[in-house]
């Protein structure tokens, strides 16, 4: 899960990272009281995930109340890279900035560890910095274990070469900035720009923050939740705990298993290169149990998709046997319709695998009218593509 | 032979009397994998029947090595304990340690796996969030289906559980060796690497099916070994090639971020490594027919 830079801001400030006083805000009145606590100017800044707001226009400077709630009114709605504003930060505007460095710390997978970034030219992009001037990035590993302590944050600090002047004031916001990454159980912590300013202190003007979701459950992160930017799909199907991800084409996918799910979506849109260019319309893992129940959950969630034109069912029977999948298919969709739902699209359901002749025979037997049986996954991608065609 | 899991392992189960350590503890027996203990400090000294085969509950995974000498642990306990049992296991040094747990906070993968680096690396650790490990015929150490392939020739590692099933089933007239499910997860154990080296080594197998998936650069670090160290020819398959940029695609480990991780890349990266790469699951069987077909 990304953080919103306010939400980032809140973290760093309750692990003792020095940042500016802000505060969120969805009303551009609401940005008057603050700016008049914060002396009577501010910095209204537009809390989208995505880079690049500065440009866009999502961040303006107020001389006055009455600017700031003018600033907010524009910026609140506003459309950026696809983001809409929803939300504000009325924040204290910077003192004199010096200097500008970047410090981070993140996974880094390819090494099984995690792994600290530094430059003193912070800023801009640090991708950028790295692609121009790799000489300007230090990258130092670090081991889950031993952490981040004064002395290692001092070889970072060393390592990316920064100034004596600030060394120790930057190896002091690196230790509580690991802290910051250890306790959120954080895959990134990012502080871009590090700024250096004209009291000599060093403050985290903008932050990054993206938190691991399998670690939610020894933390309380209900309100960090992005509600407002949730597909009203994806949000349905997180309720009824389902692996769903809304994606742009016309072909439902329900599958069992992560990486066949992902299969699944290839081959459709390898066969829908053949029918009209349709592709999948979504990304759904149903796991390994695949019960009635919440083979229906998956339905109704695909089926309530009104860019869905047909649906495609692959099931590779492991554990799990094929016959019971077909009996959670079939029930699925009597309950879909006792319950009244709108069930008028076609399935086309691959079974293979565990029991595989009898959880076909279960099909055939149930014989019912918007089910179709093929018994290979390319075969079937080809059947579910060409459907989903002919009814665009 | 085989790799790392034969029929002489024996195995403990750390999780075995829960409810998912019952269910796959009953298939591996049935499955003919020597299973010798179970780990539950809470039950220890029990015995639980698994239809006529008691199987004895230890209080540590030490006691059970001293007790059995078990070479293998599979570890069923739920995520928030995970950690804290792989960390009992390499305390332990039991030489092979297969993590099926899902959901695992990336924070605690990446202290065990730091951890069983300062003790020397004694324990493989398979995983965590996989399907296990089988030797066909012989062991079969997680939820990997049983009954689904025969004894055969070709090596199988994969990021996917059901995409190794799926190949598997596919290629189930031909048969396998060992397959071995690494997971998904952004930090694991055993690497696709690791079981290239092995499979290489292994008299029991000529020909390597290799599957990945999107995220990470395993698959393009896995190119550039099979490149310098693999004569066996080696199959690919790589799913997510539709995936989209900064959507999880279920694993944990499976998104694409900015231009690296995408399956383009790692199809490119193995096919210049000599790798014939299948654009489906099924397309990549046939290619691994014709290979051995002459």
């Amino acid at each position: 899960m990304d953080l919103f830079e306010y939400q980032a801001r809140d973290l760093f400030a309750k692990h003792d990272v020095p940042v500016l006083a802000g505060e969120v805000i969805d009303t551009p009145e609401a940005a008057r009281e603050i700016t008049e606590r914060l002396g009577g100017k501010s910095v209204v800044k537009a809390q989208v995930k995505v880079g690049g707001r500065g440009k866009a226009g999502g961040v303006k400077l107020a001389a006055s109340a009455d600017e700031a709630v003018a600033r907010a009114t524009d910026i609140l709605g506003m459309d950026i890279k696809g983001h809409t504003v929803h939300k504000v930060m009325i924040a204290e505007t910077a003192p004199e900035i010096l200097e500008e460095y970047y410090v981070s710390f993140l996974l880094d997978r390819a090494n099984r560890t995690f792994l600290s970034i530094a430059s003193v030219e912070g800023g801009m992009e640090i991708e950028e910095v790295a692609a121009t001037r790799p000489e300007a990035v230090a990258q130092t590993p670090i081991n889950a274990i031993d952490g981040v302590d004064l002395a290692k944050a001092k070889e970072i600090v060393a390592a990316a070469k920064f100034p004596a002047e600030v060394a120790d004031k930057v190896a002091d916001v690196l230790v509580r900035l690991w802290d910051t990454f250890v306790k959120s159980d954080a895959l990134l912590v990012e502080v871009n720009p590090l700024a250096k300013v004209a009291s000599g202190d060093v403050i985290a003007l903008d932050g990054k923050v993206s938190l691991d979701d399998n670690a939610e459950f020894r933390h309380d992160w209900d309100e960090l939740h992005d509600k407002a930017a949730a597909n009203p799909l994806e949000a349905a199907a997180k309720e009824k705990n389902l692996n769903y991800v809304k994606l742009d084409g016309e072909v439902g996918i329900i599958g069992n298993g992560a990486g066949l799910v992902m299969s699944t979506l290839d081959v459709v849109a390898y066969a829908g290169e053949k029918h009209g260019g349709v592709k999948p319309a979504n990304f759904l893992d149903i796991g390994g149990g695949a019960s009635a129940q919440v083979m229906a959950n998956g339905l109704e969630i695909i089926l309530g998709d009104p860019d869905v034109k047909s649906v495609f069912v692959n099931v590779f029977g492991g554990i799990t046997a094929c016959d019971e999948v077909a009996n959670g298919i079939v029930q699925a969709l009597k309950l879909l319709e006792d319950r009244g739902e709108d069930v008028t699209k076609p399935l086309v359901v691959r079974l293979d695998g565990n029991n595989a002749e009898l959880g076909r025979q279960i099909l055939t037997d149930a014989n019912h009218p918007l089910v179709q049986r093929v018994d290979t996954m390319d075969g079937a991608a080809d059947k579910a593509a060409e459907l989903a065609h002919a009814a665009k | 032979m085989a790799i790392w899991l034969n029929k002489d392992s024996k195995v403990i189960v750390q999780g075995m009397t829960g409810a998912t350590g019952m269910k796959h503890t009953k298939l591996m027996l049935a499955d003919g994998t020597n299973v010798v203990g179970g780990v539950n400090p809470r039950k220890a000294g029990q015995k639980v029947d698994f239809d006529g085969t008691e199987v004895p509950v230890f209080g540590t995974v030490k006691e059970a090595i001293e007790a059995t000498g078990a070479n293998v642990s599979v570890i069923f306990v739920p995520e928030k304990f995970t950690k804290d049992a792989v960390v009992e296991a390499i305390d332990a040094e039991i030489p092979l340690a297969v993590v099926i747990t899902e959901g695992i906070a990336v924070h605690d993968s990446a202290s065990f796996w730091a951890y069983a680096g300062k003790k020397g690396n004694k324990t493989r650790i398979i995983g965590p969030n996989c399907p296990g490990i089988i030797t066909v015929g012989q062991s079969n150490v997680g939820i990997i289906p049983g009954d689904i392939t025969k004894p055969g020739r070709i090596g199988l590692v994969s990021k996917s559980g059901t995409l190794t099933y799926q190949m598997m089933y596919e290629l189930r007239d031909i048969g396998f060796s060992t397959a071995v499910g690494i997971g998904g997860d952004p930090i694991i154990g055993t690497t696709h690497i690791d079981a290239l080296a092995a499979f290489e080594a292994d008299p029991d197998t000529d020909l390597i099916v290799m599957i990945g998936e999107i995220g990470g650069d395993a698959e393009e670090r896995a190119a550039d070994f099979i490149a310098k160290n693999v004569t066996k020819p080696v199959v690919g398959y790589v799913a997510g090639f539709t995936a989209p940029e900064g959507k999880t695609m279920g694993h944990a480990g499976a998104i694409v971020s900015g231009s690296s991780g995408t399956a383009q890349a790692k199809k490119e990266a193995l096919e210049a490594a000599g790798v014939k790469v299948g654009k489906t699951p099924t397309e990549t069987a046939k290619l691994a027919r014709e290979i051995l077909a002459g």
